[in-house]
């Protein structure tokens, strides 16, 4: 069986609807008034897909939705004493086999993070586990990285494919998808599409070869933690890397890698959902306690959390591993022009806390 | 906990509400699976989820004594939301549990020590579950004693059974904060009457829990009576939501509360981010 296809530009579309007859397909898609911005849509017949930008959000919805129910509760007369109250609950675990076409190395990095956190134990969550489980990536080896992007000084780079399953590179006149892994393979058998032809395999392989020795992004930011520490205290620093910061928690929404949640519960009459949502460690409410204690009431303890969080907690706890994946999101959709990796970078004993 | 989804709470029953003070209740709970309940095993310190469906979850201590296998206890003082309709909980009503949770004491490594409990108000709840079993294996350790403070003596919780913790041979100073009529108990701040006792660091272990600011002088006082940062343990207290340790929500730096604790050694705090 083959282990690469080749779909050319204009027989895009035949392959997804096919995929998509069998499966969930989310593919990157145009958004925003003027159409310049970005997301991952489910793919139906005739949807659009934009492989040429990167999307302003990241596929995290996918396998982590914006909202979603835990388990359902109903309040129902207990059969056997009628004068009593009983509690109906369930939860409903599933997961359909789902491709995301078109995804780039930054935006399948931030589920690397997502497997260690949620089924790396202790405890494992199944929401996600079996999503996971049935979620494919096709990866694009990417070109079209900007001034924001910095993949490569996070321990990544444009063409990784770490944690995917196919690989496509964009061609002249299409894409050659490969399969990088077993599980992959019936994927492909799926998409149809052409046989490679060599100079198509020749191509493909000159540009991965080309864009793994890319650098996007100057300096490595991988060893950071001890810099974080030797700053904690020293909110002068905090204060001016940050003050103009609204705590708008845009960054924490468009990024790959950030995953906090909260848990609320909601009623209709006898029955509710307990709900799962996105939450950000940039509010003020985040951490505040019953008694009025909040252990991060200004910005700039939120900020230091996030970087600490991103820079030097989850590399102490996952070995070694950098909660960010450099793809530049947050510093192209902060209102203020906050650049994490200045925060960073500037971390070092003597670097100039005002350049 | 259910095995394959720690998210699901466990479905208990009220079977007793008591009425510790004016804004603390005591709820003793059975699980409704009878198999569950029988087999139901934790370390004392560990805590538990409670849930009123369609209002919410909160953390509170389970604070029975591990050999109790008729009921958990948890005591829980009103705060917001979640607290104030567990306060409206009466006997037979339904309610959901997620435990145990978070790591407990090292009771083992106590053994053989001689122990020192400061609790203020509400903090007497997870010093209660580790002292009443230390109760149960009085041999295992050495001197007990107990400085517990509250407000006035009615804001004291468990009053009913001080007697019975003194038949443990425990040494129980009670104080409230200023003179009421018929007191017989010390008067004072919890850690004045800390210091005024002076009880010897010498193979002892002390255990605190109790409001922040409480907290705070009585590591003080402790460490002026010749204390170290690993003969103390205290409980931590941050918002959390999953109490799985993966929703980010109750880190300090690296460490977890719900998880990693919520009972750590000043020692380790020390070795933590200051983000108290
Ligand atoms: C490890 C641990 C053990 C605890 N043990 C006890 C106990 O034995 N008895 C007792 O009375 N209280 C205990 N608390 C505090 C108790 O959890 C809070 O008072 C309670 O969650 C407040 O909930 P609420 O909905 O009434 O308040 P709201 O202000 O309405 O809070 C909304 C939500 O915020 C969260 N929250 C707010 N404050 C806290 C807090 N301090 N800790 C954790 N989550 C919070 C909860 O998720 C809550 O559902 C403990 C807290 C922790 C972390
Ligand atoms: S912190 Fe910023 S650059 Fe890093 S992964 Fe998140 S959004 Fe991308
Ligand atoms: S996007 Fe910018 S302004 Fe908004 S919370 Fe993040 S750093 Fe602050
Ligand atoms: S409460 Fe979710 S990580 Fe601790």
């Amino acid at each position: 069986m083959s282990r690469a296809i080749f779909i050319p530009r204009d027989g895009l579309h035949p392959v997804l609807d096919r995929l998509s007859a069998e499966m969930d397909v989310w593919v990157p898609v145009a958004s925003g008034p003027q159409k310049c911005g970005g997301e991952f849509v489910r793919y139906v017949p005739g949807t659009v897909p934009v492989l040429e930008r990167q999307s302003t959000t990241p596929p995290k919805r996918i396998l982590l939705p914006q909202v979603e129910s835990l388990l359902s509760y109903a309040y129902v007369k207990d059969p056997e004493d009628a004068s009593r109250v009983k509690i109906n609950l369930q939860a409903e675990i599933a997961a359909k086999p789902t491709v995301v076409f078109g995804a780039r190395p930054c935006d399948v990095r931030g589920f690397l993070l997502f497997d260690r956190v949620f089924t790396g134990g202790p405890f494992q969550d199944e929401y996600y586990r079996k999503r996971r489980e049935n979620t494919f990536f096709a990866t694009l080896v990417c070109r079209q990285w900007d001034a924001a992007c910095f993949c490569s000084s996070v321990g990544s780079g444009p063409a990784d494919m770490e944690g995917s399953d196919l690989r496509l590179t964009p061609l002249e006149d299409g894409f050659l998808v490969e399969a990088i892994n077993r599980r992959a393979h019936p994927i492909l058998k799926l998409m149809g599409g052409e046989q490679p032809t060599k100079t198509q395999l020749e191509a493909a392989e000159n540009l991965q070869k080309e864009t793994t020795e890319e650098q996007v992004g100057t300096g490595d930011l991988t060893h950071s933690g001890d810099d974080f520490r030797g700053r904690f205290e020293d909110l002068e620093y905090w204060r001016s890397m940050v003050s103009q910061c609204i705590s708008c928690g845009v960054c924490t929404f468009v990024c790959p890698t950030c995953y906090c949640f909260s848990i609320t519960d909601e009623m209709q009459g006898l029955e509710g959902e307990r709900l799962r949502s996105w939450d950000s460690c940039m509010f003020y409410q985040y951490t505040l306690e019953a008694s009025g204690h909040n252990p991060r009431p200004s910005k700039f303890e939120r900020y230091r959390n996030r970087i600490g969080h991103k820079f030097s907690f989850i590399p102490a706890k996952y070995a070694g591993m950098i909660g960010c994946c450099g793809c530049g999101r947050c510093i192209r959709s902060c209102p203020v022009s906050i650049d994490i990796r200045k925060v960073v970078e500037n971390l070092k004993e003597n670097a100039c806390a005002c350049s | 906990m259910h095995a394959h989804n720690p998210y699901l709470p466990e479905l208990a029953t009220v079977k007793e509400v008591i009425q510790e003070t004016h804004n603390i209740r005591t709820l003793r709970i059975v699980l409704d699976d009878e198999e569950k309940m029988r087999r139901f095993v934790f370390r004392p310190g560990q805590v538990g989820q409670l849930s009123v469906f369609g209002v919410g979850e909160s953390t509170f201590v389970i604070n029975s004594p591990p050999s109790c296998k008729e009921y958990l206890q948890f005591s829980v003082m009103r705060a917001g939301e979640v607290t104030q309709r567990i306060h409206q909980l009466s006997a037979g009503d339904p309610i959901g549990v997620r435990a145990p949770l978070g790591n407990g004491f090292c009771f083992e490594e106590l053994k053989g020590k001689d122990i020192l409990f400061v609790g203020g108000g509400i903090g007497m709840a997870p010093l209660r579950t580790l002292l009443l079993h230390m109760i149960d294996h009085r041999a295992d350790y050495g001197d007990i004693m107990i400085i517990y403070g509250a407000r006035s003596p009615q804001d004291l919780c468990y009053r009913y059974e001080f007697d019975k913790w003194r038949e443990g041979k425990v040494d129980l100073v009670l104080t409230v904060d200023s003179e009421f009529p018929g007191w017989k108990g010390r008067v004072g701040f919890v850690p004045t009457v800390l210091t005024e006792e002076a009880p010897s660091p010498h193979n002892r272990v002390a255990i605190v829990c109790g409001p922040p600011i409480m907290i705070k002088f009585v590591l003080f006082n402790l460490k002026e009576l010749g204390f170290q940062s690993d003969q103390i343990l205290t409980t931590l207290e941050k918002r959390m939501k999953c109490g799985i340790g993966i929703c980010g929500r109750c880190n300090i730096g690296t460490n977890y509360v719900c998880v990693d604790g919520p009972v750590f050694s000043v020692a380790q705090l020390q070795g933590m981010v200051p983000e108290l």
